[in-house]
Formats: structure tokens, sequence, C-alpha cells
């Protein structure tokens, strides 16, 4: 626990394609990287926002000032890699601690290849990305030449348009079985089923790049779960006779996804289906709306959310949203961001579909939208009993 | 977007017009000044939203009980009697209980219990008498938690000890062997465990027992404590972390968690006695969710509907686990801790949620752009650091533990933990300047090292430092203290910055060492003494802050918003750090003015000066001036971000306050760089008591305009011998005193001026270290003490006036004029500090010959000294001479008092005299005449000290007062005593106990009381002695003499009352046995004879007739809302 890194870290430095450079020194990979800057205001939960796929091509600037407090470990992954672009802190703590940690950040952030940066005024990065807009940035603690650096940054890639679910999804289907670890959740609605011998729904899971804790919630609501890669067709979904389809989160430009759009198309109304962040506005894409890039988007633990005349404080990832008034009249707006008016999710009754632009998985975050589970759940049982009736009518 | 506003549309309640506010009441330790700016948010809130506020507190410094604060305000005693009174008067339609702290919750309860409520049809509001029972009722809290799914630590509630000792498995023989509570609970637990009392205060009578001994005697006192004679029990948890979090919820079930804090010391020690840290800094994700999930579940468990409340837990730092320890479902001092680190006013939100708004209908104040509905997100360090009082209570033991100690306290921001725990610790007070040596000398072997540390008292934190500097192991530093390892491993991070520092000499010192140093909090101070002396010696902090600013190494200055820069805030809520990137944005067209506050809260220095500050603050601002306040002490009015245009939360510190200076004067660089002043931003110092004071001068050398009284003359009026030029020069008698820089000297002037003398260390407030020495050997140990607690200062020895009395007077001045305030006649006789003194406005005993030469004296001290601005002066009156015994030319501790009893704003009119204005301009010419009779009583805190020596003296010890006012001086006498917790009672039996000095005087007293009826006991001389004079007196033994003795008869309750007068100075004697047990057993105790003269007339009047209340609005004129 008192192991302390020996070594002097290098110093480094983050470019923005703006020309401004914000000098640090390096952690992590001492190394090069590019990417997209955005800020996450959670206080909480770095381990899980490395790990989220949603974050690919992005640097990942926390605003809460002394990160690595209490280490990593083998449970708080989201998915089987770190995914950020890049990783900025005020501070970093040398140390971990915390009962279950099993490896300080930084060794972490080196051994899955990411570079960072720390000691910055991340701060006045902040205000600067929120004034500015996210934009394109590139860190090197090998060769601190800033001309070189803001080339880098604007050589980079851009989100808008960019396909990315298809570069970190899974390569082949397959079954996922492991539900929440019970110890984390104290509200009954995160349990297991009382009945655990009710008929297992069949879920099939778009992975465009899912969290491990959606498909854990699903599974400890005694949901059989097969994942498939972003870019399995209608056809191949409906051969699996699934009760009911998610479509997850992921990283990138959701307009891009057009073979995702297609098949969420052809899937509407076949089957219930229920969308997270990504997920959520490639079914506001199918149904016909629009999506747009938001200016620095939401990235937190913390945003306000009305749903059914409530708020939820909800966790939050999203650089690109739906647009309100490009939906179809059959779509409801059912949540709404109370800071910024933004549509945060959407239900569509005729069709059996629902999404929220959030993340009810939390993982960072409150607990306050795992109803959202319950409700598929729901949906998804009451599709199948209607169909298991039209089969024994049929 | 648009700014969210309240909208007048929306669902507020409108069968609701008039609402009752209960305060909290005077100062105790536990319950402080956060709930002035509790109660003083709710009532604007609340009042801005159209109902009419009726208040009532019994606390005259408070800045809520201002009558424009609410439409009808009532300084009386809380008792449910005098609030039935209140509400048959004002008829209001609801009762607000939940910014009063736990008094107000108690007395909701009572009012609802006894169907007074009921009968006159007040609804209670944000809070159900279900919900606080259950919070306090420690068993039930506990049954409801587990029906929940939730875990407390196991244990029970008992009523008695053997019950308790039961519990650990020993049997007294004395529960029946049957009994269920035997069966069900025999040795269920293991020492050590710990004591709480249900329904009290700040863990009062709490404790941890680690015998079988101390469970006996903890157990008995937690008994007593409680008001429903109730302890809990439990298995300590001992060593776990423990976290609080802030939440609120509304009557949708919106909830949201403000803030989570985190407690550097483990469980085991009150968190008003731990430092706190916010955000927690050493939870996952996973174990914050699930705290986050317990607490929403506390919250519906317990039933609170609306409102904030706060939930601490234990966590076990080897598995996790998560225990839920209690709730509060009510504002309390971590949510007003919670509110100043996250700008998330949750006093204010709780009283809109209890009237009808949703969380989503209340804009966030500091964006204005995104409503109250959220979680703030913190991108800085807060730390909160106690202070305590030890010292003043010479015996009190000094360990801490459940039951809390602290007196006040600092908060500290910084963008890390390690430049907030620097920042706090200056800002302190305590004469560091850095977390620099306990100063306790070096503990011989690293295990009395560990065993020191071990031990939580007010030192801790130094020691820790101290041990990891002499090379203990971080690892075995975290197994004495259990002190997280992130946190040690932060020391750490000092201790090295510091070394390397020392290493260096000011001319080899590196850039970027000393902006890291700066970064961790480092003061120039500090640095200044751990630098290498260079060629030219040692360097000053002003040479380290010359090369500081020519390193172009400045403090920035960034906002506290709530959300981490997500979107633009504007309310200017500043602290500094070395970041970079300033956001402080100065403007400078119109005029400004700082206000330097008091700092944290201590014996002698409290709400009262922050009360001044306020009214500083109100005074300048409706003159059109942009008002800037610094302060540290997160309890207080000043430091919420509403109340001064601009607040830098920051240590009061000459480092700091410069810094805040330069920054808004337009100042940058240094040296040939060092651009010139866009203004000159002038500062105020006589309202934030002796912290500014002690920065006048100073900050005047550097080219700083002091406004107001000049730094002259307050120089002039505290260095004694100058000032006893001027008396003479004045011809006004003064005792005879002297001041002397050893004790050689010391022994020659008070040979010179005769014993008894009075011996003080000067520049020090509320008579810290003051005594009265009647010989040469006592001598000694007063002039080392004073010399210890003011270095550099002269010791000031005076004559001790034996047997005058005491007045105060509070006036101001314009250099032009001088105009009384009130004249105060203090009720204890000379020798007790006049702030531990009760005192009475208008005077009583005083001819009016004697007042008009003590307005007279004041007059011409106040021209001469050149006062503009408060100024408070000290008279006695001996032998019919009136003596000045100090002047003191700044806001005084009686400020308010007076303002409330006059309705006279002394401190606004102060302000305005600093920023130029005239008494005649203001017209404010004379001496305002008094309506009946204001007495002013002093709350002390012995009972939280049961170990300490009982004596009131010159060095104060109160720690806050009440007003009691009636048309007679009895019934202002009584109120007074009801209000700080006495009642005076009409009947019963009278303990006697007075030493030789005071036997004449207590005949007439005691032939009063037998005459109302009282049976009177006496120990064997006093009786005696009434006995012969025909005052019938029983004769009790003493302690020494065997049983039935004098404690006897307290202990069980057959004595209403005591009067039991000291002898001579630290004097053990079988009365201090008397008085503790008196204490102990909260029997009314009386210490001088006037006080019991006092007592008698107020008695008489009690049974004459019945206590009548009165608004200050009533008393003043004034007519509410014009």
């Amino acid at each position: 626990m008192w192991h302390r890194r020996t070594t002097t870290p290098p110093p480094a430095l983050l470019a923005l394609e703006d020309g401004t450079c914000w000098p640090g020194v390096g952690f992590g990979k001492i190394g090069e990287t590019t990417g997209e800057v955005v800020f996450n205001t959670s206080m909480t939960g770095y381990q899980e926002i490395i790990t989220d796929p949603s974050y690919y091509g992005q640097i990942v600037v926390m605003t809460a000032p002394q990160i690595g407090n209490v280490g990593t470990n083998p449970d708080d992954d989201e998915s089987h890699r770190a995914w950020v672009a890049g990783f900025a802190v005020r501070e970093l703590s040398p140390i971990a601690s915390n009962y279950r940690s099993r490896k300080p950040l930084d060794e972490y952030l080196n051994d899955h290849g990411v570079v960072g940066i720390m000691g910055l005024s991340t701060r006045a990065l902040v205000k600067h990305i929120r004034e500015s807009g996210a934009m394109r940035g590139a860190i090197s603690s090998v060769n601190t030449d800033p001309a070189r650096l803001i080339e880098m940054a604007r050589a980079g890639r851009d989100m808008n348009g960019a396909d990315l679910a298809r570069e970190v999804t899974c390569d082949e289907p397959y079954r996922w079985v492991e539900g929440v670890d019970a110890q984390w959740y104290v509200e009954p609605t995160a349990r297991p089923p009382d009945d655990p011998s009710a008929v297992q729904p069949h879920i099939v899971a778009f992975d465009f790049g899912v969290k491990r804790n959606i498909l854990r919630l699903l599974a400890s609501r005694g949901c059989r779960i097969t994942v498939v890669p972003a870019t399995t067709t209608a056809e191949e979904v409906l051969a699996m006779q699934p009760d009911g389809v998610f479509l997850s989160n992921g990283p990138g430009d959701p307009a891009a996804c057009t073979y995702a759009i297609e098949t969420t198309r052809r899937l509407l109304g076949r089957t219930p289906i229920f969308g997270i962040c990504l997920g959520h506005q490639i079914l506001g894409l199918a149904l016909g709306g629009r999506t747009y890039k938001m200016k620095f988007g939401h990235r937190g633990g913390n945003q306000p959310v009305r749903a059914n005349g409530r708020v939820e404080i909800s966790s939050h990832n999203h650089g690109f949203a739906v647009h309100a008034d490009s939906l179809p009249p059959d779509v409801e707006i059912t949540h709404v961001n109370l800071n910024d008016g933004c549509v945060e999710g959407l239900r569509v009754p005729s069709r059996n579909a629902f999404s929220v632009q959030y993340h009810p998985e939390a993982s960072p975050g409150p607990h306050d939208a795992s109803y959202l589970f319950d409700q598929f759940i729901q949906a998804v049982r009451a599709h199948a009993q209607s169909a298991s009736k039209d089969c024994a009518q049929g | 977007m648009n700014r969210l506003t309240l909208n007048p549309d929306m669902p507020k309640r409108t069968d609701i017009h008039s609402i009752l506010i209960i305060g909290s009441g005077p100062i105790v330790i536990g319950q402080a000044c956060e709930f002035d700016y509790a109660g003083a948010q709710a009532c604007k809130v609340l009042r801005r939203e159209g109902y009419r506020i009726i208040l009532v507190n019994s606390n005259p410094a408070t800045i809520m009980t201002d009558p424009e604060f609410a439409d009808v305000t009532y300084i009386e005693p809380l008792t449910v009697e005098l609030i039935e009174k209140i509400i048959a008067k004002e008829r209001p339609d609801a009762l607000l209980p939940t910014v009063g702290a736990q008094t107000a919750l108690n007395l909701a309860t009572a009012l609802e219990e006894q169907g007074i409520l009921k009968q006159y049809g007040v609804q209670l509001i944000g809070a159900n008498v279900r919900a606080i029972k259950l919070a306090e009722d420690r068993q039930l809290f506990k049954e409801a938690m587990e029906a929940h799914g939730l875990k407390c630590p196991q244990g029970a509630t008992v009523g008695s000890v053997d019950e308790a000792l039961a519990l650990v498995g020993i049997n007294t023989g004395a529960l029946p062997g049957d009994s269920p509570f035997l069966r069900a609970q025999f040795s269920t637990l293991n020492f050590p465990v710990l004591i709480r009392p249900s329904f009290t205060l700040g863990g009062s009578g709490g404790g941890v027992a680690h015998s079988e001994a101390e469970l006996r005697e903890k157990c008995a006192r937690g008994l007593r404590e409680s008001p429903v004679g109730q302890v809990l029990v439990e298995q300590s948890v001992l060593g776990w972390k423990e976290y609080e979090l802030e939440v609120m919820r509304d009557y949708k079930d919106n909830f949201v968690v403000v803030c989570s804090i985190e407690n550097l010391d483990p469980m085991g020690v009150h968190t008003g006695d731990s430092i706190t840290i916010a955000p927690a800094m050493t939870l996952t994700d996973k174990e914050l969710q699930r705290l986050r999930d317990m607490a929403k579940i506390v919250m519906r468990a317990v039933g609170v509907e609306t409102g904030g409340s706060n939930v601490q837990f234990a966590v076990n730092p080897d598995n996790g686990e998560a225990l839920v320890i209690e709730m509060n479902p009510r504002v309390s001092r971590s949510s007003a801790l919670a509110s100043k680190a996250t700008g998330f006013p949750i006093a204010k939100i709780a009283a809109l949620l209890a009237v009808g708004y949703s969380l989503d209908e209340i804009p966030n104040d500091i964006t204005k752009k995104t409503p109250a509905s959220f979680e703030p997100s913190l991108d800085y360090v807060v730390v909160k650091v106690p202070r305590w009082a030890f010292e003043k209570f010479p015996g009190a033991d000094p360990t801490l533990g459940p039951q809390m100690k602290s007196v006040g306290e600092v908060m500290a921001i910084g963008r890390t933990f390690k430049e907030a725990l620097n920042k706090a610790v200056q800002g302190l007070e305590i004469g560091k300047i850095g977390i620099a040596g306990a100063g306790v000398g070096e503990p011989a072997s690293e295990s009395a090292i560990e065993a020191q540390i071990a031990t939580p008292t007010a030192q801790r934190l130094f020691q820790v430092f101290d041990a990891l500097r002499c090379g203990l192991s971080p690892e075995r530093v975290h197994a004495a203290t259990k002190y997280d390892p992130w946190f040690i491993e932060q020391f750490c991070q000092m201790i090295e910055t510091e070394r390397a520092l020392a290493q260096h000499t000011l001319d080899s010192l590196p850039r970027e060492l000393l902006l890291q140093a700066k970064q961790e909090g480092f003061g120039d101070a500090y640095i200044a003494k751990l630098l290498k002396p260079g060629a030219a010696g040692a360097a000053s902090w002003l040479q380290v802050r010359a090369k500081r600013r020519q390193l172009g190494i400045l403090p920035s200055f960034y906002r506290v918003d709530t959300c981490a820069a997500e979107f633009e805030s504007s309310t200017p809520y500043l602290y500094s750090n070395y970041d970079g990137f300033d956001e402080s944005e100065p403007q400078f067209q119109k005029p400004k003015i700082i206000i330097l506050g008091g700092g944290p809260n201590r014996i002698g220095q409290g709400i009262e000066f922050d009360y001044c500050c306020v009214h500083a603050c109100y005074a300048l601002r409706d003159l059109g001036f942009e008002t800037i306040m610094i302060n540290c002490n997160p309890e207080t009015v000043s430091t919420d971000y509403d109340t001064a245009d601009r607040l830098y939360f920051e240590p009061l510190t000459l480092e700091h306050v410069l810094n805040v200076w330069e920054s808004e004067s337009g100042i940058a660089g240094e040296g040939a760089q060092r651009s010139s002043p866009r203004c000159l931003t002038p500062v105020l110092v006589q309202f934030g008591g002796q912290t500014p004071l002690n920065l006048a001068q100073a900050l005047k050398d550097y080219g700083v305009p002091i406004w107001g009284t000049s730094p002259d003359a307050i120089a002039l009026a505290e260095d004694r011998q100058k000032f006893a030029e001027v008396l003479r020069e004045l011809d006004i008698p003064q005792p005879e005193n002297g001041t002397a820089m050893s004790l050689d000297e010391a022994r020659r002037v008070a040979a010179q001026i005769g014993y008894p003398v009075l011996v003080r260390p000067s520049y020090v407030l509320g008579g810290r270290a003051m005594g009265i020495v009647y010989g040469e050997e006592e001598l000694q140990e007063y002039i080392e003490e004073a010399t210890r607690v003011s270095p550099d200062a002269p010791v000031l020895i005076d004559r001790y006036l034996e047997d005058s009395f005491e007045l105060d007077v509070d006036a101001v001045a314009d250099g032009e004029r001088v105009v009384i305030g009130g004249i105060m006649e203090q009720i204890e006789e000379a020798g007790v500090h006049s702030g531990d003194s009760a005192c009475m406005m208008p005077p009583l005993k005083v001819s009016e010959y004697h007042l008009n030469i003590i307005r007279d004296y004041t007059e011409r001290i106040g021209l001469r000294l050149g006062v503009k601005g408060l100024m408070n002066v000290q008279f006695a009156i001996k032998d019919e001479i009136v003596y000045v015994l100090e002047v003191n030319p700044r806001a005084s501790r009686t400020t308010p008092f007076v303002s409330k009893a006059t309705g006279v704003p002394l401190a606004k009119i102060a302000a305005r005299i600093a920023a130029g204005q005239t008494l005649e301009a203001i017209g404010f010419l004379d001496e305002p005449k008094l309506d009946g009779f204001f007495v002013k009583e002093v709350v002390l805190p012995f009972n939280k000290f049961p170990s300490a020596f009982y004596q009131l003296g010159p060095e104060m010890r109160s720690t806050g007062e009440v007003m009691g006012h009636a048309s007679t001086f009895g019934h202002a006498y009584a109120k007074a005593e009801l209000g700080a917790g006495e009642r005076l009672p009409s009947s019963g039996r009278v303990l006697l106990s007075v030493n030789d000095n005071d036997k004449p005087n207590i005949i007439k007293i005691a032939r009063d009381l037998h005459r109302m009826g009282f049976e009177l006991l006496g120990t064997r001389g006093t009786a005696e002695f009434l006995n012969r004079f025909g005052v019938p007196v029983v004769a009790v033994n003493k302690v020494s003499e065997g049983s039935p003795h004098v404690v006897d008869y307290i202990r069980r309750g057959e004595v209403h009352m005591v009067i039991s007068t000291p002898l001579g100075q630290r004097a053990y004697t079988d009365g201090q046995a008397i008085r503790a047990a008196a204490i102990q057993h909260r029997v009314l105790l009386l210490t001088t004879l006037s006080a019991a003269s006092a007592a008698v007339q107020a008695i008489r009047a009690m049974r004459a007739k019945d206590f009548k209340v009165r608004s200050l609005q009533a008393h003043h004129g004034i007519t509410s809302r014009p």
C-alpha cells in the first residue's frame, strides 16, 4: 500500500487543436496519444470511466483534483481493457488505499498503455473546454514540443462522423451470465428476482461498447444474455429468438452507425427494445430522428433528469444527443435534462421500444434509474407471454 | 437559457400564511452559530415568499433576531410555556422546527405531545414528530434500520447501570433473574463499548468504556444527561472509518446528496471534534453509492418527507462493511459545513421544501441557470479543523471521544487536501504558522510516540506530523491512529516538501520548489522558518513573499460554483490557490471595502463579533459599497455567500489578507514590475474581535488603508503604559497598575501595588490566562502562564478592586462626538470576567451621579483616543470612586445585546462612521432610553467538562448568552435564567454554603427565602451562623463528615437550588464537591451572592405574576412590512 513509484516523472504537455498548451508531468504510459478532450465531473469512479468503451478516442480530464486515491481492483473494470485515449488529472495519488485495491492507478494505466498527464490546471482547462467546446488534443510525455503536438492534435480524428462502435465491439457473439455483486446494492429493486424458477427471458444485447454493469443488472434480473457484435443483422438477431433486444452504450457519432440504425429499424416492433446512450441515439435515428454533437457534452454523476414527475440524479457520458423536434409524433419524450433541456429518454409505445441517453447502470454514479431495467424486463415478459399466447392460439 | 426564478405560480403552500420558527438558543458546545446561519436563511427566504414569520430565540447575539429578519421577533426563553404564550398571541399557522438544532426539535415534540399545537391549530412543517422521535430514540432508530435491511452497531438501550453491566456480562443481581432484558441481552457485547445518551446535543454525556468502572461511571452520567433517562450501549466500532452524507429529500421523493464528508479521525471521536474532509477521499464509487442508497433508505425509514438530514456511517476499512450510526432529521453543524463547502444552501432550500416546493422548482443560487435538484460536484478539497479551549478548563479530560468538546472550527478550501489542511491550520489562530511541532517535547521512544498518537487529543495532528518527522513509519502511524493511509501519505508528501525547503536558503530556493510548497498550502511565514539562514541571516516572511512575487508566484482565486466549472457561475465565492488562471474578476468602478471577520469561534470571541461583521456588511452595502468579506469560520452568517457582495473563504493571516487586498486593489507583480494599485481598497478591522485587530498595525505598515479607528489609537488603548498616561492626562482614575516583562519585575510591581492583584497578558481576548493573585507564590505561576499565552507581550498587573462592582459601556464615536449606546451593570461582583457575568440594563444599583461620571469619562476617552466607530469601556465603582478598568476601541461582546435592548444598530452606525459619515449625519446623538429591564445571562460549558474546576473568575469561560426582558428586574432576571437553562424554583429546598467573607451578606437572602417558604439546608458553618441570626437552617454534613452529606442531598434530587460561594483562588474545598454535584445533577447553582440576591428577587417576581411575552417590534415600535 505504501509502495510509491520512485522514478521522476517526465515533463508532459497536452496541446489542443486551438493552439493552447497545458504543461504537466507524465504518468501511466510514457508516450504519446491523441483524442477528443472532454471532462468528467464525477468525484469517484475513475476506474469505471477509464474502462468504459464509450470513452474510446477521448482524452478524459477529471475535474475532481485528487485521483487514484483508492487504486484499482479487478471488480471495477467496466470492460476487459482501458479505453480512454488519455487521462488528465490535477494530482495523482502515489499510493492506493482501499481494501479492494490491487494496483495503483499509475501502474494500471501503464499496464493498459494509457498515457496520463498530471499537474495541469484542470479547472482552467475545463473552463476552456466549456467555453470553446470539446476539441481534439494530443498528449506527449516524450517530446513536449508544442508546435509538433498542436499539429498532432489537429491531425487527430474528428468525432463528427466517426463510427467507433465498430472498433470497440466484440468479434463474436458470447453469453453473459454474471450478475451484480449483491453487496453493492442495498435497495431491493436491484436484487435478483425472488422466484428463481421463473422463465428466463432471452436478451440479445448489441455491443456498441457495452459496459459490464448493464449486462450484470440484466443478468441479476434473471435474463439469459447473448452479447452480439455491433454489425449483427436483424435477421441474425431474430434467428436467436430474443425476448428482447438491448442497444448498448458506445463511443463515436451515432449517425455513422448506419448498419446499426438499419438493424434497429428492422427490429422495431418485432421485439421489445431498450437502448442506453449510443443505443438511445441509434433508436432515435432508427425512428427517423436526428442527432447532433453537443458543445462539450454531459459527463458526470450529478445530472438532474426529470421523468415521471420526479428527478433522478444520473450518471452521464454523452457528446451527442437526439433532437427533440426531429422525432415523429408517436415518440414520447420521457426524460429531460433539467440543466439544459436536452432529451434524455424516449419511448415509442406502439413499437414497444424505449431508451435513455444517460446511464441507469451507473457505475460510476447514483443508482436512481435502475428501475429502467425492471421496466425493460416487464416489457420483455409481457411480450413473451403474449407471444406464447399467440403461438398457442395459432 | 433563462435565469431560473421561483415561479409564483408554483405549488407553494397557500393554506398557511404565518410560520413560527424556533431558534437554537444560546451558543453551547455542539450547538453554535451555524444555527443562526441556518435560521437566518430560513427567515429570509420564507419572508421573501410572503409568509409572516414569527421568530423566537433567546440568543440576542444572533442575526436572525434582528427585527428586520422576521415580522415578529421574540427574544424569550425557549421553553414550552413561553412558546405556548407566543403561539397564543400570534396564532401561527405552522411551526418550522428544523433550523433550530435539537433544541427546536425537542420543543416541537413537547408542544405536539402536550396538545398545544393541536389546541391552536398549528401544523408542524419540515418534520414530523414520529420522524424526530425515531431519529433520536436510539432503540427505535435501530429497529427501523434493521427493518429496512440496514445494519447498525450491536447494542441495546438501557435505563439503568445494571442493565448496561448485564450487556457486557456482569450480573449485579439488581435485575430479576427472569427479566426478559437479562435473558435477551446478557453478555451480548464486549468491551470497549460506546455510551450514547438519547435526546442530547453534541453527544453530550457520551463516552467510551473500556472497563466495568468506566462503564458504571459513564453510563450513570449518560443516564443523567439524557432527558428521558436512557442511553444506548453499543458495540464500539473504534477505528472504523467515519463518513457523513448531507442529504435532502422533497415531497416528490426527490433525493440528493449535497455533500459527502470523511472524518480523518476514525470512529470514536465525535464528528464535531474530528478533522473532516469534503468530499470523501478514500471511497471507491461502489462504496460511495452504497452509502448513498443507504442514506436514501434511512430518510424513508425515519420518515423525513421534506428537508435536509445528516446521516452518519461507519465503514470497516478491512472489508468495506458499512453500518448506519445515526441521523439528524434537521439542519445540523455538518449541514452548515456542507453548505459552505459546496455552495448549496441547505437550510434555505429545506425551508422552501417545507412550504411545498420541490427541489426541481428551486433554482441553484450559484449558477442561477440550473435547478437545486442536483448533487454538487467539487473540484477542490475542503478541510475543517476544530478548535478547542481545554486551556480554560484546568482539570478537564483532554481526550477526545463521543462527546463533543471543541468550541469552534475553521474551514479551508484548497485544490488538494494538502493545501486545504495547511490553510486550515493557519486559520486556527493557535499560534501555528504551519503544521509545526506539537510543542510538547520530543517523546523518548518510538513506542512512546505511538502511545501518544493513539490517543485522540487536540494535539494529535501535530503529534502525527512530529512522529513522521522523527521517522516513525507510515505503517506504524496508521496502526496507532487508524487514519486512512491515504491521508498519512499526504502528510508524508508535506514533510518531504518541508525537507526540500530546508535544503535551501532564500537565495538558492528554486522557483519550482517554492511553487510546489505554495500549491501545498505552505504559508510564507512557515517557508521562511524552514529555509536555511542565508548570508544575511534567517529569511523573514516578507522576504519570502517578495521573492515569491518576483518569481511571479501569485495566488489565483477560484470560484466555488457547485458544478466543477461545468456551468458559468455568477456568485463570487472565492478561495485562493496557486494553480494560475485567476477567476476573481475584481471590479474597479464602484467603491469597495474589505471587512475582516473573526475567524474560528473560541471562548471570548464568537457569534457576537460575527454579528457585528454582518451588520457592517449590510450598512456599507446600503451606502453603495461593494462589500468584501474575508473569513474562515464555516459556522457563520458572514460566510454565507449572499451576506457580502464578495466572499473570500481564507485564513485571517496577514499573508492571506494581503493577497486578497492586492488582488482587489489591482496590484500585480513585485519589485520593478509591481503595478501601481488601481484602487486602495480600505479594510475594516474593528468588527471581527481581536483577530483582525491583531493584523491592523501590520496592514497599515504595508500601506493598506484602515478605515475607522486608527491602528495607532487601537495600540494606544492596548498599551497599558501609554494608556495610563492618557488617563492621568485626562484625570480619570484607574486602579494602580504596572507592566512587567519578567517575573522579577512583576514581583516588584505587585509589591508596590499591594495584593490582591489582577494579572493578565496583553493583546488577548476573553481574559485568557488572567487571574487574581493573592500572594507572591501564586504570582510566579500566573506570570509563566501569561508569557506562554502571549509570548513577547508585557504582562499587565492591576490592583484588584475587591468588593467593587463593575459596569460596561458600549458607545460609538466619530472623532467629534461620543454617543453612549448602553450602560450595563454587572450582576456578579468584580473579579468575574465581564463575559461571564450576568448583566442588566439599565443599571439598578448605581446612582445617576456616578452614571454621569461614567458618561463623562467615556466621552473624554473616546475623543482623546480619536475613536471612529465602536468602543467599549469597563468601569468599576469602589468606595464611591469610578475607575476605568479598560477601553477597547472595537466592537464588543455586548454590542448585539445593547442593540437588541435599545433598538439601535450600533455596529451599523459604526460602519457608517468608518466610511466617513458623522453621528450628526446619521442622526444618532443621544443615549437611547430603555423601556423595561434587559438582563443578559451567560451559559457555561462545565457540564461538558465534568472533571474541571468550577469557578467564575477573571478568565472568561462561557460559550454563549441569552437575554431576558420584562417590565421588572425580577421577571427579566428569571427569564434570563430560564433562557440559560436554569429553572428558578418557586418552592422547595435551598442549600447554603458560603465562605466567611460572604456570611454577613447571606442573612438577608436566607431570610427572604425562608419567608417565601423555602426550606433551608446549610453546611455546618453557614447553618450555625444563620441560626444565630434567627434564620432556621438545618445543618447537614460535609462530605468529609460522612453520609448523609450535602452531596447525597443533591444527588437524590432533594435540593432545588444551591448557593455556594468559593473561597479564594483555586482552593479545593468541600465547596468544589458541592458545586460539581450541582452541575452534574442539574441543580441551579449560584456562586456569587449578588447572583443569589438577584435570584431571590426573580423568585419573588415569578411567584407574584406570570411571565409575559413581548416582541422586539412591539417593544421598539417597529411596524413590520412598511
